[in-house]
């Protein structure tokens, strides 16, 4: 008999391959999600305990084609319909291509006229294959919330008339890009909330992961989605050696690197690398690049902040963001010392989408603390920590202002 | 982001609500309702609730281990937190216009305050 654990990864497999076929068949989506959600939460109940049937996605085909029956039956005044349908053998229907069904299910999930939020839960149900509950855990919310946010969003999509196919070649590309910001929003939740106190929310890191695997199987010349794999893998491939022994957070630069995944590094490498020499350069691979510099360095002082700083460099001029050039101040840091460094950051801090913002007296605390300024340092450490809302990062700049009260004799200031 | 947005009452609102007919009344009841409808329906909403008069309130310490409870609040002031909506939402901007659509917001007592969150960027 096969694991809970094998039973679930396999339907979530087939998520979207349902879905796609009843989609294709039926054409309204609302009704064919709400209906494959049944019958994977069905799924989850009787396969552990009756067995795998032989066939598992026709299994599916068939429970959700009942499941949207009974929906139609209890709107009543269907009945033409209803017996179209009831007349169909759901199983036999030939599913067809599963590759383009996925993408055009990616493309409806992660339509314009959706909020990000709505966007990330209908991408994690509808292709993800994940139950409304398991989104309102990974989110903190509860599943009421998550409920309203997928049916707002699929009333949304009907609004805007958007239809289960390719979008034409035009869009593709802005297309695949939104595509790309809610996998990479899935990922980032996962990761960077992997230090809080429910662990379950690890595991929407491994589906980021899974679900641009998947992309990337079905768009290998894209170098973009390419460089987000890599970027991912390089990313996750630290996250053993991220957090220390107390739950706090660990700086880069002072990770145990015997514990990164080196097979995880080795193929995000060879990922960029391959992106990068055959593909027009992009955001993500330029991220993925610099992630690559910092896993190739077996010491932190072997890390080569040269490189940083021109891909930084590169990447400014590309995507421009607040963080991307607290960054890159970083590297300059590195390369050029402290005192320079510090005077960009003056300039940069005049750009109203920095000023005020926590990373700023987060990057200073750390400048200074380089430079030797001591007392400043342990100030702007201790700004940065109270203007942050991040709970682990407050505990990580309290930690090095207290560190620096030390060194300098233990008065508190 | 999430967002607690707290409603506080201080003795003139409280006045100006005791002194409402019951069709004024149940207008500023409808103004709560059709928020909680709105927000339920955007998927924003993630509680709401009304607290009960501060007079209720327990202050709590501990001794020896002990919890001991004294009547009346914590702090001797002229606002008094009412009740609260806890919301996600996608911007500050956002989280300010709900506030703007509660009530007690034209009396200036309405507060935004962020969540902090467990998300910490690698550092």
């Amino acid at each position: 008999m096969s694991s809970t654990r094998q039973i679930e990864d396999l339907l979530r497999d087939l998520a979207p391959q349902v879905l796609a076929a009843l989609v294709r068949r039926d054409g309204d989506f609302d009704s064919c999600e709400d209906a494959v959600q049944e019958a994977l939460v069905a799924a989850t109940a009787q396969w552990p305990t009756h067995g795998l049937p032989r066939n598992p996605k026709g299994w599916l085909i068939t429970a959700a084609t009942r499941r949207r029956i009974e929906l139609w039956r209890n709107e009543a005044a269907r009945h033409r319909r209803e017996e179209v349908a009831a007349s169909l053998d759901p199983a036999s229907q030939d599913p067809g291509p599963t590759v383009d069904d996925t993408l055009s299910l990616l493309f409806l999930c992660c339509h314009p006229s959706l909020t990000p939020v709505s966007q990330v839960a209908l991408t994690l149900r509808a292709v993800g294959g994940l139950q409304t509950a398991e989104i309102a855990r990974a989110f903190l919310v509860p599943e009421a919330t998550v409920a309203q946010r997928i049916s707002r969003a699929k009333q949304r999509i009907k609004d805007s008339g958007a239809e289960f196919r390719m979008p034409p070649p035009t869009d593709r590309p802005a297309r695949i890009a939104a595509v790309l910001r809610v996998l990479y929003l899935v990922f980032n939740e996962g990761y960077t909330a992997s230090s809080g106190p429910d662990l379950l929310r690890v595991e929407l890191t491994a589906e980021a992961i899974r679900l641009a695997r998947q992309l990337h199987a079905i768009l290998p010349e894209d170098g973009e989605v390419a460089g987000l794999l890599a970027l991912m893998l390089l990313t996750d491939a630290r996250r053993p050696a991220r957090m220390g022994p107390d739950g706090g957070l660990v700086p880069l630069a002072e990770q145990d690197r015997s514990l990164w995944d080196a097979g995880t590094i080795a193929e995000g490498i060879e990922l960029v690398r391959d992106a990068l020499t055959r593909h027009p350069i992009g955001p993500y691979q330029l991220q993925a690049a610099i992630a690559a510099a910092h896993d190739e360095a077996r010491r932190a002082e072997e890390t080569d902040w040269l490189e940083i700083l021109g891909l930084y460099g590169l990447l400014e001029t590309m995507a421009p963001g607040p963080i991307v050039t607290l960054n890159r101040i970083v590297a300059v840091a590195m390369v050029h010392g402290p005192r320079i460094a510090l005077d960009e950051l003056a300039i940069a801090e005049a750009d109203p989408a920095l000023t005020g913002h926590h990373r700023v007296d987060a990057v200073r605390a750390h400048l200074l603390e380089t430079a030797g300024d001591v007392e400043a340092a342990r100030a702007s450490y201790r700004l940065a920590a109270r203007r942050t809302l991040s709970i682990p990062e407050q505990r990580y700049l309290e930690s090095r202002a207290a560190r620096l009260a030390a060194a300098s004799g233990g008065h508190e200031g | 982001m999430k967002y607690l947005v707290l409603i506080y009452h201080n003795p003139q609102s409280q006045q100006l609500w005791e002194a409402f007919t019951e069709a004024q009344r149940a207008e500023g009841l409808e103004l709560y309702a059709a928020l909680n409808r709105e927000l339920t329906g955007s998927g924003e909403l993630i509680a709401a609730e009304a607290l009960a008069d501060p007079s209720l309130v327990k202050r709590v310490s501990t001794a020896e281990g002990r919890p001991m409870a004294t009547d009346g609040p914590l702090a001797e002031v002229k606002e008094q937190l009412a009740g609260f909506y806890f919301v996600e939402c996608e911007s500050t901007e956002r989280a300010i216009a709900i506030a703007g659509r509660i009530p007690e917001s034209r009396f200036g007592l309405v507060e935004v305050r962020p969540i902090m969150t467990y998300n910490g960027l690698d550092v």
